[in-house]
């Protein structure tokens, strides 16, 4: 995974509440076994009709959301499934960050995992931004902060280990595996009494 | 010593490594379920940095997501129609049989929606930590084991290291006292706990479900509610294992036996919640005063019981959207609506007993003209046994199909579909827009309100087909 640090972009908008990993990435579009190429089915059943075309007054299909890397989104993103899918379409479809009130768990989880950032900021900075789509942003991940085009900074919460990685461009896979000694004990000492499967 | 909850314990009897601020636990995981859907890319990984699976003893695989349930798809008889489905399933066998993981494939006897078969082979156990690469993998928190959805990458973390890295959740006590009425059932319960939380009122929480309208559950009602917890955003749902819990997983294939049985038993009694022990939140429900519920929107939390009005909320765009891609307005009765599909399946809904429960409708009945039934079992085992005990025959009979196990209809990517705009009600987990099909519209409900739906072509309300 490539460092992240600091980037600034203009905001796409969707203003909806609880948009669930079933609309970013319907689970026709599952029956994937690689990453790619997911970008074009994102929110297929919001984005084209049912002849394919795409919808002109969706905000992804504005010309204006053209080259954005920061979606906005109402309340509770990501909620409903696991599917990794869904980040990975997001970054396929040119984002790096998602800006909420509340991120799903385990979208946040995949989406820090894949160097997307679920940015989660206070009701009055979120209704602004929700208000005024298009605006320019910068985030810097080492300080934490989103910076409003007034210039002021608001602090998102990153938790610390994920900042880390995410700031080296770490693979947390590579933490657990050094982990192997401690792995080793603990099967040692733990597993006496489990019925293996 | 400080007394603690069931997922204290469970969580701090699997620290490989605790939490700092500097970085999150390394937790051991006990057993992995995987399935086709999200684990070829981390299969990938693995290949892509020579890694082998640490623990193919704690990995279980199937095939549930993607696989049809047309008997003549599952055994061979004909290719399987949707292609890239078909290439997902090649996918996972190759994978199963090149690292070493036991997979009960499309031919096994034992095959079944991951969630079901874990708990039906007795791989679910008290005391466990379980993960699969699937959002409702809570539903094994019902026997006590800290059960949580992961995503691909962190399937491959446990496939090459049996560990995650994680930081600890808060706890949401959910206490359901009084009994509940006739034809109330534990979907219900389900359903009005996310009513009551909201569909993110759960997040960042571990729940655990408790009081005496759950220790009154069978283990299949536990698992129904236990499963739903993702759809109130919550890591996790557990319940304390007792009698009812030992009383199922005894002489099941994977648990203990003999010595190795008491003494488990012996250790899954002290999981239960010490007296004292502190929650960060408590929420009270009364089960005597709930109803059959039915959801009305495209979230689980747009719930209501089902003799009341669709919500209005006239000034809430989102709300607004909601009952536009529901073709439902604001006020209007449920009961009565027409209805083309009636789905009986899934993780959520799919075990003995919910058959069981739709057949108490459905026998001597008939499927309404016009309307298609979906019975799909949530394994193989509970096929046979469906078959043996003649709930099949119930089904059939009624003009309902009958089919191989899978998600099938719950998610809409193996074949069976809810077509665009027909009302479908379903007894799975999500309502989601396009969830069932694109363009399908799904109102969740048990298993005798589903039944009831397809006999009378309508929404209607359960209570007056169980009348003698």
């Amino acid at each position: 995974m490539q460092p992240i640090s600091t980037f600034s972009s203009r905001t796409v908008v969707l203003p909806y509440t609880n948009i669930d990993t079933d609309q970013i990435i319907p689970a026709r579009f599952l029956t994937t076994t690689t990453k790619e190429g997911l970008g074009r089915h994102a929110f297929t059943d919001w984005r084209y009709d049912a002849n394919g075309a795409p919808k002109p007054d969706f905000a992804l299909n504005r010309p204006e959301a053209a080259g954005c890397a920061i979606l906005v989104a109402g309340r509770n993103f990501g909620c409903g499934s696991s599917r990794e899918h869904a980040p990975w379409a997001l970054l396929d479809c040119g984002f790096r960050a998602v800006v909420s009130t509340e991120i799903a768990d385990i979208f946040r989880n995949n989406s820090l995992k894949n160097g997307l950032l679920p940015i989660v900021v206070d009701e009055q900075t979120h209704a602004w931004l929700l208000q005024n789509p298009g605006v320019s942003l910068q985030i810097d991940l080492q300080a934490s902060t989103l910076t409003l085009p007034d210039g002021t900074a608001v602090h998102f919460p990153v938790e610390a280990f994920m900042r880390y990685c995410l700031l080296n461009g770490v693979d947390e896979l590579g933490f657990l595996l050094q982990q192997s000694n401690a792995i080793d004990h603990y099967e040692r000492t733990h597993m006496h009494e489990q019925t293996h499967t | 010593m400080k007394p603690k909850t069931l997922f204290e314990k469970v969580w701090e009897q699997h620290e490989v490594a605790p939490e700092t601020a500097d970085t999150p636990a390394v937790l051991y995981v006990d057993l992995h379920l995987i399935h086709e859907v999200t684990s070829p890319q981390a299969f990938a990984e693995l290949r892509s940095q020579s890694l082998s699976v640490r623990r193919p003893d704690r990995t279980l695989a199937t095939l549930d997501h993607s696989t049809p349930t047309d008997p003549a798809e599952v055994f061979g008889r004909v290719p399987i129609k949707v292609e890239s489905a078909a290439r997902q399933v090649r996918a996972m066998e190759k994978n199963c049989r090149e690292f070493g993981v036991e997979l009960l494939g499309l031919g096994s006897e034992l095959r079944g929606i991951v969630h079901v078969i874990g708990p039906e082979l007795g791989a679910t156990q008290p005391g466990k930590t379980i993960v699969c690469g699937d959002s409702h993998t809570a539903t094994h928190g019902a026997f006590g084991a800290l059960a949580f959805g992961i995503g691909t990458t962190e399937v491959g973390h446990v496939l090459a290291t049996q560990c995650l890295l994680q930081r600890r959740p808060k706890t949401l006590a959910i206490e359901v006292t009084g009994q509940l009425r006739d034809a109330v059932t534990a979907k219900d319960v389900i359903l009005a706990i996310i009513g009551k939380i909201g569909v993110s009122g759960g997040t960042g929480q571990v729940i655990e479900y408790r009081g005496s309208a759950i220790d009154a559950l069978s283990m299949d009602e536990r698992m129904t509610i236990c499963n739903m917890s993702i759809e109130a955003g919550a890591r996790a749902g557990m319940i304390a294992p007792d009698e009812t819990t030992f009383a199922y997983l005894k002489g099941r294939r994977f648990a203990p036996q003999g010595e190795a049985w008491d003494r488990a038993v012996e250790r899954w009694r002290k999981l239960r919640t010490d007296s004292g022990a502190r929650y960060d939140r408590v929420v009270e429900i009364d089960a005597s005063k709930l109803e059959p519920m039915i959801t009305y929107g495209t979230n689980p939390g747009m719930v209501v019981p089902i003799t009341a009005k669709v919500p209005d909320h006239p000034s809430d765009a989102i709300h607004a959207k909601s009952l536009a891609y529901m073709g439902l307005q604001g006020g209007e009765s449920l009961l009565g609506k027409p209805v083309q599909v009636v789905f009986v399946g899934s993780c959520t809904n799919a075990r003995l007993s919910d058959l069981e429960q739709a057949a108490r409708v459905l026998r001597g009945r008939k499927v309404a003209s016009g309307v298609r039934m979906l019975v799909v079992p949530g394994s193989q085992q509970i096929k046979r046994e469906a078959e043996a005990r003649g709930l099949a025959q119930v089904f059939t009979d009624a003009g309902a199909e009958w089919r191989e196990s899978g998600c099938s209809m719950c998610i809409g990517m193996n074949g069976d579909v809810v077509a665009k705009g027909q009302y479908a009600v379903s007894t799975s987990n999500r309502n989601f827009e396009g969830r069932q099909g694109s363009g399908a519209r799904t109102l969740l409900a048990s298993p005798l309100t589903a039944a009831a739906a397809a006999v009378a072509g309508r929404i209607s309300d359960p209570r007056e087909f169980l009348r003698a």
